[in-house]
């Protein structure tokens, strides 16, 4: 709790540098640091991510919450080290991806972290097999283990009747499997899922939040962004809530997502766009949404 | 990883639009021109020499006027070879014989119809057998002429296959009638009917022995060519000088001023070669303008294609792809695309070729050996992979450098 309060602290106060050693996150694999994205539209510029610090630890299952137009698609660009911050530090696994090249980090990103996209995005005119290949193939694994660790990953996510298909012969939540067994293709620590039943009925959905949850439970640390608090409460441990660019509360499942006296104190002390209107109908949602969670958390159990 | 790019671009390949498939037409045509070419290459070289008469015998030939006049050899010449000039040139030391040819034109008449051509003189004796043997000439049907066929005539191929306009085949045993000086016509039997020799001379003219055809057509002295054999091969080149001089004294001209032509097989070789070289200096022109034209095509269709898949791009490089990866897979597919158009492009002109070195055979009929040339094809298609290679390069790049995070928005 301590450390969450510096940080905030940190953030607001802008004394980010000196907050940063004192911020715990054991076994840290990704960390953003005062990270900020801007967008030059014309004239304006859009601050997309406007300072945000978000530390993953190994074995997580963390959300990024948020509404539509929060930033959380470019935090995932962010967090997946898919995009370069316009400001701040992004540590992935110790290193500084500023320092790499761009060929440096897609090999690391192909090798620690697995994409989970919305809408699947597999290659349609590769099979469902070889399609889990490919990650594989980028990291120089040679084709037979490659054959051997697809046949593995996909019979792993029930598809093994199913390899030699196309995309576009199985259904959204076989698509979603396949996307799942492709992200565990290089073994990463790091499992980034956007969205990933938004375009999946409920009950498909709830199947690929099951593979999810275990491989959690199998180690692997999860990052999952969704516009759905329910599904966040469902499922994360720890839930970043944003709203315009901004951090705007961290919660916890073990503390029923409840947020800490001093952070709400914080929040009314320092706010965070100033506008009084976004406070109210935030606070509003806050309730609602730690009435949710709990349901979903009772319903889960 | 190499051999996964080539598995990875054909799969793409294959779902590629006919769209795709149009814009290497270039490069198919390109090819295919080239390969059939050169597969034609002994065909044609067949059909030239053919049509020029050139013997792979070691023969010179003399004749007035050069090369240049038009006409067969020694029509229209202000001042002909004559019976003299035959006798200096046996007399050179490099000389072993010479034959007097005379090639004069007449009328021809059969099935109550004409038709104008040449006739050409046999030489009697041990020259009629040389003469046999320099020409190539053997009897279809019937038989070739003998010393002491007065009215006798063998005839070109054309006249038995019944097209030079006679609307009826002669055969061996029928009746012709020739026309010669001052309108007198005489008939003649035919005693047989030479091979078919693919040229458009000797299969339409009519072999005649060397005096009844003077009786005939009393030329005189005149000589239209003179055919000299040589001692050896070597001695062919110093022939060629001594004869050259000695006619040059005999006519009276200066050097460089000749108006008489003395040739060997190699000029004539080389002639029908100059023409060759430019026919296909132009096929080869117009292959290179497609090849360019099919370039065009592949760099269009790529670029197309890198915006097409822009989201692909986006997720490859999200899993991992680095922008060499990216780079390599679009050029490489851009190759294979070159490659595949020239590999249906080489199949085409291989059976281009094979057709048409047939089909120049049968119409010379003689078997002309076919060669395909393998080196040739080979490095057709490795040329058409690198022409689409490189016209991938640009493509290929450009998907490179495409950021992920827009790449994937598609």
């Amino acid at each position: 709790m301590g450390d969450k309060k510096e940080r905030k602290k940190s953030s607001i106060g802008g004394k980010k540098n000196k907050a940063l050693g004192k911020i715990k996150c054991d076994k840290e694999i990704i960390r953003l640091t005062g990270v900020s994205k801007i967008y030059h539209m014309g004239d304006t510029t859009v601050r997309a991510v406007d300072g945000i610090d978000v530390c993953i630890s190994e074995g997580d299952f963390v959300a990024i919450m948020g509404p539509s137009g929060s930033g959380k698609s470019t935090s995932m660009n962010l967090v997946g080290s898919l995009d370069m911050p316009s400001m701040g530090k992004i540590l992935l696994d110790g290193e500084d991806i500023s320092t790499l090249t761009e060929s440096d980090l897609a090999q690391i990103r192909g090798k620690k972290i697995g994409f989970i996209f919305q809408n699947f995005n597999l290659i349609p005119n590769l099979t469902v097999k070889e399609n889990v290949m490919l990650p594989m193939m980028f990291q120089g694994t040679d084709i037979y283990e490659r054959a051997v660790t697809a046949e593995d990953l996909l019979r792993k996510v029930d598809l093994g009747d199913r390899m030699d298909h196309y995309p576009n012969q199985i259904s959204g939540g076989q698509m979603q499997r396949v996307a799942i067994a492709r992200a565990l293709a290089n073994d990463p620590e790091v499992i980034l899922a956007d969205e990933p039943t938004g375009n999946l009925d409920t009950k498909t959905g709830e199947k690929v939040m099951e593979f999810l949850q275990q491989l959690n439970k199998e180690g692997k640390t999860i990052i999952m962004v969704t516009h759905e608090p329910e599904l966040a409460e469902a499922y994360a441990e720890k839930v970043y809530w944003l709203r315009d660019g901004k951090v705007e509360k961290t919660t916890h499942k073990k503390n029923g997502f409840k947020v800490e006296a001093e952070e709400r104190a914080l929040h009314r002390k320092h706010g965070w766009n100033g506008k009084k209107g976004n406070r109210k109908s935030r606070k509003g949602l806050d309730k609602k949404k730690l009435v949710k969670g709990k349901q979903a958390k009772k319903g889960g159990k | 990883m190499l051999g996964d790019y080539f598995a990875l671009s054909f799969k793409n390949l294959k779902h590629r639009g006919i769209r795709s498939w149009l814009t290497l037409l270039g490069i198919f045509i390109g090819i295919a021109a080239v390969v059939a070419l050169i597969t034609l290459g002994n065909g044609l070289q067949a059909a030239v020499s053919a049509q020029f008469g050139v013997s792979s015998t070691e023969v010179i030939t003399v004749q007035a006027g050069g090369l240049n006049s038009y006409g067969p050899p020694g029509s229209g010449v202000v001042n002909p070879l004559t019976v003299g000039d035959v006798e200096a040139i046996d007399k050179l030391s490099t000389v072993v014989r010479t034959i007097r040819r005379n090639l004069p034109s007449g009328r021809l008449e059969f099935n109550d119809r004409a038709v104008f051509g040449s006739a050409m003189s046999v030489p009697s004796g041990e020259d009629r057998d040389y003469s046999y043997e320099v020409l190539e000439l053997e009897a279809e049907f019937g038989r070739l002429l003998k010393d002491g066929d007065r009215n006798r005539v063998m005839l070109g191929y054309n006249f038995y296959a019944d097209s030079v306009g006679l609307e009826k085949s002669i055969k061996v045993g029928d009746k012709i009638s020739l026309q010669g000086e001052a309108l007198t016509v005489r008939d003649y039997e035919v005693i047989g009917i030479s091979k078919k020799k693919g040229s458009l001379v000797f299969d339409n003219i009519v072999y005649m022995n060397e005096d009844p055809l003077e009786d005939l057509m009393g030329y005189g002295d005149d000589v239209d060519l003179i055919a000299v054999q040589v001692k050896s091969k070597d001695l062919m080149d110093k022939a060629k000088e001594d004869i050259e001089k000695l006619m040059r004294k005999r006519r009276g001209v200066k050097e460089g001023e000749e108006d008489f032509d003395v040739s060997t097989p190699q000029a004539m070789m080389a002639t029908v070669n100059t023409v060759l070289g430019g026919v296909q200096a132009f096929i080869i022109i117009i292959a290179s303008l497609s090849i360019i034209v099919g370039a065009i095509g592949i760099v269009n269709t790529m670029t197309t294609s890198v915006l097409e898949r822009r989201k692909e791009i986006g997720i490859m490089k999200a899993i991992g792809a680095t922008n060499q990866h990216v780079f390599m897979q679009f050029m490489i597919e851009s190759g294979l695309m070159g490659l595949i158009g020239g590999a249906v492009g080489a199949t085409i002109g291989m059976l281009i070729g094979i057709v048409g070195t047939a089909g120049i055979g049968s119409f010379i009929g003689s078997d002309i050996p076919l060669t395909i040339n393998w080196i040739l094809v080979f490095f057709s298609l490795v040329g058409s992979f690198i022409v689409g290679a490189v016209a991938g390069i640009a493509p290929a790049m450009q998907a490179a450098k495409q950021n992920p995070v827009d790449a994937l928005r598609g």
